[in-house]
């Protein structure tokens, strides 16, 4: 039964490899952005720290930057 | 209706989607690696390669959708001067990109068992390179220009130009001579596709359906931190 899964009849090769190519795809593109994300969060957190509490305070009124600063959550 | 588009109304979406869409894609996906290596059934023809199929046509029905999405949203966007449309353009970029990459790839590992060979120019394989061209030379537009307004301008055109190659993708098997064989789904029309064959490949389908949504948000993400990032140092 294993055998036969991996072997396929002698395509197992060409199938194994075709799936393999995409998760390997999937993964890559995942790690790439993840840590772009990351990058950027990591950026913006450092800026924001160095704000004096007149501008943060202008900053954190806006919408997007609450948001940024709430979701602390990673994906 | 224009404010629902704006990036602060989506960004509270957005920002919370992505772990959600992972673990669906997570459960789809292992539900579809099941179904097309183990339980469905090998082609009478082909034999097990038929199974790369899976993994080929949804790959290339993907990344042919993300193109014409991004074309009707360059379009919409520079019409209507939405820069939201251009910055969901350039979140969908990348995983289009790395569909062409896999559909490219599979379908090589496909033809060498099926046909004999590896790469044949025929119009189906030639058409597809064409659209990688295409997607890379947007990726590459957003990285060069700096003006907004440019590569705004920029990257239409290339979609314009790259959505002309999306019919020709789909319609070369019936127009010319090929390797392919013709459509086997058909919306309109009975699919020549056997049900323990097409139920695999609509599941694999909507796995790549959620990665590349899933892709989309956590770059749509990272655009939007950009821009704060840059409106911070204004301050």
């Amino acid at each position: 039964m294993i055998n036969e899964i991996l072997l396929m009849n002698g395509y197992g090769l060409y199938v194994w490899s075709a799936f393999a190519f995409t998760l390997l795809c999937f993964t890559s593109l995942y790690v790439v952005i993840k840590i772009q994300y990351t990058k950027e969060k990591n950026k913006f957190i450092a800026k924001f720290g160095t704000l004096n509490s007149e501008k943060a305070s202008f900053a954190k009124s806006q919408g997007t930057i609450k948001e940024i600063l709430s979701n602390t959550s990673n994906i | 209706m224009y404010k629902f588009f704006e990036p602060n109304k989506i960004f509270s979406i957005t920002s919370r989607a992505p772990k959600y869409v992972l673990i669906l894609f997570v459960i789809v996906l292992t539900i579809g690696l099941i179904e097309s290596l183990i339980l469905s059934p090998e082609d009478y023809k082909q034999g097990h390669s038929v199974r790369i199929m899976y993994v080929h046509v949804p790959a290339a029905w993907t990344t042919l959708g993300i193109f014409s999405t991004i074309t009707l949203l360059s379009i919409f966007g520079y019409i209507f001067k939405l820069k939201n449309f251009f910055l969901i353009s350039k979140s969908l970029a990348p995983s289009g990109f790395i569909f062409n990459l896999i559909a490219l790839v599979t379908g090589s590992l496909w033809g060498k068992p099926t046909w004999g060979t590896w790469w044949a120019w025929d119009a189906r394989i030639t058409s597809m390179l064409i659209l990688a061209l295409f997607y890379l030379i947007y990726l590459l537009a957003w990285r060069i220009y700096e003006n907004k307004e440019q590569v705004y301008k920029i990257t239409s055109i290339i979609t314009i130009f790259g959505i002309i190659n999306v019919p020709i993708i789909k319609y070369s098997v019936d127009w010319w001579n090929t390797l392919h064989q013709p459509a086997s789904i058909n919306i309109l029309s009975k699919s020549s596709i056997h049900s323990s064959m097409l139920f695999p490949l609509i599941i694999m389908t909507a796995a790549f359906a959620l990665f590349s949504l899933l892709i989309f948000l956590m770059k749509y993400n990272t655009e939007l931190i950009k821009i704060k990032n840059k409106g911070l140092d204004r301050l």
